[in-house]
């Protein structure tokens, strides 16, 4: 449930033509004198943030002149509220109001309808005035076929205690906010106050909306970068994540940080070891979290790669997790007994693991479908890396894999051998390249002229590797291996790896990723010999 | 007897030439379900499968009638297109729809809900991995292969109902390995709109003969479990339940993954569910791990009355 601020809420009640007070969001002191003088008159200088009870708050300003709009600007812009630093203020005409309402569409979730509220008393807490004033509330469950009508409208405002004259206008304003709900396909949009200015006309003088993160993709108008409601300002690794998880389909991915400003001991001022954490599924995450809990760990960040995603979803969230500095552990665990093949997980672990060089143990708690395999997976491939790595299953529980993970914490230190990628490590001497849905797939057939069983062949579950001419090559038009054929699954680079010549690069790049890693390192302290 | 499912349904899987679709197909026609018929726009004419695959869900339809028709759509659907082809199934008579994938709009749920009450048809999901009646049906991609599916659930008295996909096969798995054997278990799908939300998961299984016993998984947000609770106080259902809520760890506004998984307002806390449920007299469980062992403790009681 994305929020929107008060301006972008606004501006779909203007499109679904509802009037809005006249104005522009700024984010200098200079625009907002500017925006000021040309509005000419009394102004209010609002600050664009996720709060209520703004004016109480000091974070309404009302101006007289141009230059005072500027200096309220400078005031409230930087300002930190609800963790959030204001980088807009939205600066517009002072309304006349002859009196304040409420009007609202939210989603019942129960009733699985819209529902549309009106008050002839606003301005305050609309839980306070239904319990002062019952009479002057009512809601109406709309009917999503045919919409808000104008009768339903009326009457629905006739029940409360408004002034007759202003049923046609209160019924019009209705219909038009249903409307903008609609359009944007909001989860809630709430006036509060709906102003009736001294020259009659029904203003909305403040907006709080929330948009459907399922729908905004549909939705470019809105301008939502991330469609995602975090406590605080999206962070570097958040923003990188989220790009990972908007251009793969398949699966779902969700990364947010919980500790950005992790010691170098890797101990929080709870004293508490902090570290990596990767869920599958929601429910399987937070159980899993509990059980993280017991054993006196605190977590750098939450993740979740479920809705069998591919290994190279599950590589990309370990490496942006293990992108996070000064973490002292990895603790992957889900339900426990997933549907998903868990080998395409185990497989994503394995590439990440040795391309970063593990420097910290690992418990990865992969319960469910294939999991003998994926342990196995694990175990072989991760077995000379320096650093303990476990592979349990569903018959293990989350707390006892905690537990596990608190037990290697504490054997440590240990000798990690660093960087050991699975993939080939020289420049392709004869490069055959195909892409693949969200990176690229290369063979160095000058490696491959001595390989006589061809594992990678047999590896490719999809089946899309043949033998032509003595080289491995694509049996389906490169497009389809484009489009989605290769299943980006890894078998074939970890066939060519363990039992071949290393041949094979699957290159499945993180946008961003590359330019953090060397900021983190560069801003890190830098050791005095 | 068994809720939902059982092997004589006749079910319909929309998109079934996909990726998705193509698998879960396999597992669900390996487990013994039934599978009539499969619709992929512009892919009719083939077999996928052994199942003849249709351009619509009225050709579908029609094709099946003589042999009893449908009764069931299981849709692996890319998000965005879940409303038409939801739609489709339920004006082509399709009475219970298993909308798997996540991520559908709300407003188009509440369009499918709302053509859902006016046709008398009813949906598990979205955002579900479905449900399994055990040695008999599976729809959607609980167990994910048939052979784990048999491997990890045991037919028993025990009907199982969860908010969260992952969960509901553990708890399943769990109770299983105990020897308490299952008769249908359920995820009811994770999002805050849902066709088939608990308390009409738990009516079903308290009209059922089979289900003796109601394990429910509940989590943070959403009312669905304060409406079991209410079907309890009500005496509309009587089965035992014994219900373990999740998100210990959660904090407050925070959203981990599930849309429904909101703290809003004093409603939808754990807390709050815990009191309700425990009220109504539900068992409830503390400790994960403990589930099975206070469902066999449960049986057991009914048992010696
Ligand atoms: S396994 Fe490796 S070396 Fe052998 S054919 Fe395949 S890519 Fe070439
Ligand atoms: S070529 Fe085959 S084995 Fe290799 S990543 Fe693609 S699908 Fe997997």
């Amino acid at each position: 449930m994305a929020r929107l601020f008060e301006y972008q809420g606004k501006e779909i009640l203007s499109r679904a033509g509802f009037a809005i007070p006249e104005g522009k969001a700024c984010t200098t002191p200079e625009e907002a004198e500017s925006v000021a003088s040309e509005l000419g008159g009394e102004v209010v200088v609002k600050a664009q943030a996720w709060t209520t009870g703004r004016k109480a708050k000091g974070l309404l300003k009302f101006c007289k002149t141009p230059e005072a709009a500027k200096e309220a600007a400078s005031e409230l812009l930087g300002q930190v509220v609800t963790n959030f630093p204001v980088e807009i203020v939205l600066v517009e005409s002072k309304l006349e109001i002859d009196r304040e309402l409420f009007a609202a569409v939210i989603i019942d979730a129960t009733a699985q309808q819209p529902m549309i509220v009106f008050s002839s008393l606003g301005g305050t807490g609309v839980e306070d005035i239904a319990k002062s004033h019952p009479e002057a509330i009512s809601r109406k469950h709309i009917d999503i076929k045919v919409g808000l009508r104008d009768f339903e409208a009326r009457e629905l405002v006739r029940v409360t205690t408004l002034d007759r004259k202003f049923y046609n206008k209160a019924a019009a304003a209705l219909v038009k906010l249903y409307k903008a709900a609609r359009l944007s396909e909001a989860r809630s949009i709430e006036i509060n106050p709906l102003v009736i200015t001294k020259d009659g006309k029904w203003v909305a003088a403040d907006c709080h909306a929330t948009v459907d993160d399922y729908s905004v993709f549909r939705h470019p108008e809105l301008g939502i970068e991330i469609a995602r409601e975090l406590d605080h300002p999206i962070t570097m690794l958040e923003r990188i994540a989220y790009n990972v998880e908007k251009s793969d389909y398949r699966g779902t991915f969700y990364f947010f940080q919980m500790d950005q400003d992790i010691p170098e001991n890797g101990k929080n001022t709870n004293g508490e070891d902090v570290i990596g954490f990767h869920g599958a599924g929601g429910g399987g995450s937070m159980m899993s979290m509990d059980g993280v809990g017991k054993h006196n760990f605190a977590l750098a960040n939450f993740c979740d790669t479920s809705g069998n995603p591919p290994a190279s979803k599950v590589y990309r969230a370990a490496k942006i997790i293990l992108a996070q500095p000064n973490i002292r552990g990895y603790f992957a665990s889900g339900s426990g007994v997933a549907s998903q093949e868990q080998f395409h997980s185990a497989r994503g672990f394995v590439k990440a693991f040795r391309e970063v060089g593990l420097q910290v143990p690992a418990v990865i708690r992969l319960g469910g479908n294939r999991e003998e395999i994926a342990i196995e997976i694990l175990r072989t491939y991760l077995a000379d890396i320096g650093v303990p790595v476990e592979g349990y299953g569903k018959d293990d529980s989350a707390v006892f894999c905690a537990d596990r993970l608190r037990k290697l914490v504490e054997e440590g230190p240990y000798n990690p051998k660093g960087p050991d990628p699975i993939s080939n490590p020289d420049e392709p001497e004869d490069p055959y390249t195909f892409k693949t849905l969200t990176g690229s797939l290369t063979i160095d057939h000058a490696k491959c002229s001595d390989c006589e069983s061809k594992p990678c062949v047999d590896s490719c579950h999809p089946n899309i590797l043949e033998v032509k001419d003595g080289n491995v090559v694509l049996n389906i038009s490169d497009e389809e291996a484009a489009k989605g054929r290769c299943t980006e699954c890894l078998a074939c680079e970890i066939a060519c790896w363990t039992a071949a010549n290393q041949a094979i690069k699957i290159d499945l790049p993180i946008d961003g990723l590359p330019e953090y890693l060397k900021e983190i390192k560069d801003s890190a302290p830098q050791e005095v010999s | 007897m068994s809720i939902l499912v059982n092997e004589n349904s006749r079910v319909c899987v929309q998109g079934i030439t996909g990726r998705e679709g193509l698998t879960r197909t396999r597992l669900m026609t390996e487990y013994g379900t039934s599978v009539v018929a499969g619709v992929t726009p512009g892919k009719g004419g083939q077999e996928v499968l052994d199942v003849p695959v249709y351009d619509t869900m009225f050709e579908a339809m029609d094709a099946t009638k003589n042999d009893g028709g449908i009764d069931i759509s299981v849709l692996f659907i890319p998000a965005p297109l879940v409303k038409s082809a939801a739609l489709e199934a339920i004006e082509a008579g399709v009475k219970l729809l298993v909308i798997v994938p996540d991520r559908v709009p709300i407003w188009d749920v509440m369009e499918i809900a709302d053509a859902a009450k006016s046709h008398e048809a009813a949906f598990l999901g979205p955002n579900t991995l479905g449900a399994v009646t055990v040695d008999q049906a599976v729809l959607g991609m609980m167990g994910g292969t048939a052979a784990s599916a048999k491997d990890f659930f045991k037919p028993g008295k025990v009907g199982v109902t969860s908010r969260s996909g992952g969960i509901t096969s553990s708890i399943a798995y769990y109770l299983s390995r105990a020897g308490i054997g299952l008769t249908t278990i359920c995820h009811v799908g994770g999002d805050s709109i849902i066709g088939l939300p608990h308390p009409e998961i738990v009516k079903r299984f308290e009209d059922d003969p089979e289900t003796e016993v109601i394990v429910l998984f509940g989590e943070i947000g959403t009312s669905q479990e304060e409406g079991v609770a209410e079907l309890m106080v009500k005496k509309e259902v009587t089965k035992p339940i014994v219900a373990y809520i999740g998100g210990k760890g959660a904090k407050e506004g925070t959203r981990f993954s599930h849309a429904g998984t909101i703290i809003e307002g004093g409603k939808g806390t754990r807390d709050g569910k815990i009191r309700a449920l425990k009220g109504a007299g539900a068992y409830i469980v503390e400790d994960f791990d403990d589930i099975p062992k206070v469902t066999s403790e449960v049986l057991a009681s009914l048992e010696s009355n």
